[in-house]
């Protein structure tokens, strides 16, 4: 059993993550900033009952994530579309490289990847359905493993897996797209 | 059709993993999800096959780009506020 008196120290060094999980998951920093208060709040009450040696991080994230889905997903009038569209393996590797394998060199590639901004990154995820978005910042930006994951958002790892799967295929198209739109990625004869 | 085939390695040629299945486990590698015969496996097709490594580079790039280029920096504000909320549950369940 944890001790309340140990949690500033513990669990503090987790809010630039769990900030910008938030900023992706609400979208802007009013709700962000309230949604990490809460997360912290909840998470103080029930420290007594955190078992110490287990995933701290983790246990944050899935109390995060159920008080974004029980107070801000409710306040939308909308259910936000649910799926995404498929895109086949390497999507932004043929559109930037090409099929026939590297053409390029490996600094070119490089200097591809260098002109991605942090602006086009952000709009990207957030371009994703919800539930896609979470599994993919879990994932690539926090690093979870796929069970560690499965426990944040309580299914099954099948669904880890199928949701990362289609969620980055999803990510690098918004990616190129948001790219095209900026003259940052040129159209490539494939 | 994928053209991975065309680029590297006819399956079975160099290795128990082909071009495909090296694309299709591609993820998996990178997320540390493979079992170790598995991850020998696939080293094996890469340590021989530079279409691939292109790729597994380029993703393993292109992953270091995404978690590097969606940071957001804490308000100080927030750590204040937060600090402050939790002073105050504190005293609450103290009195």
């Amino acid at each position: 059993m944890a001790d309340q008196e140990r949690f500033v120290d513990d669990a503090m060094e987790h809010m630039p993550s769990l900030y910008t999980a938030a900023m992706r998951m609400t979208r802007n920093s009013s709700d962000a900033e309230d949604l990490v208060q809460e997360t912290y709040l909840k998470a103080f009450r029930a420290y007594g009952g955190f078992e110490e040696g287990t995933n701290l991080k983790a246990w944050l994230y899935r109390i995060l994530t159920n008080t974004f889905i029980n107070t801000y997903r409710a306040k939308k009038r909308r259910p936000e579309e649910a799926d995404v569209e498929d895109v086949e393996d390497l999507y932004l590797y043929h559109r930037l490289v090409g099929y026939g394998g590297s053409n390029l060199g490996r600094s070119a590639e490089d200097e591809v990847l260098s002109r991605i901004t942090d602006e086009a990154v952000k709009t990207a995820i957030e371009s994703l359905p919800e539930s896609f978005r979470m599994t993919v910042l879990l994932a690539d930006v926090e690093g979870f493993s796929y069970k560690e994951i499965a426990g944040i958002m309580d299914v099954p790892v099948g669904t880890v897996m199928s949701r990362l799967h289609r969620g980055r295929g999803a990510l690098q198209k918004a990616l190129h797209d948001f790219g095209m739109e900026r003259g940052l990625v040129e159209a490539k004869p494939l | 059709m994928t053209e991975e085939g065309r680029t590297g390695p006819p399956s079975g040629e160099w290795g128990a993993v082909d071009c495909e299945e090296s694309i299709h486990s591609l993820y998996h590698y990178l997320d540390g999800e493979l079992t170790e015969e598995r991850r020998r496996e696939l080293q094996t097709h890469l340590d021989q096959c530079a279409p691939c490594v292109a790729k597994y580079e380029f993703e393993t790039e292109l992953r270091r780009v995404i978690a590097d280029r969606c940071k957001d920096h804490v308000p100080d504000e927030l750590r204040r506020r937060v600090a402050n909320a939790i002073d105050h549950e504190r005293l609450k369940s103290q009195s």
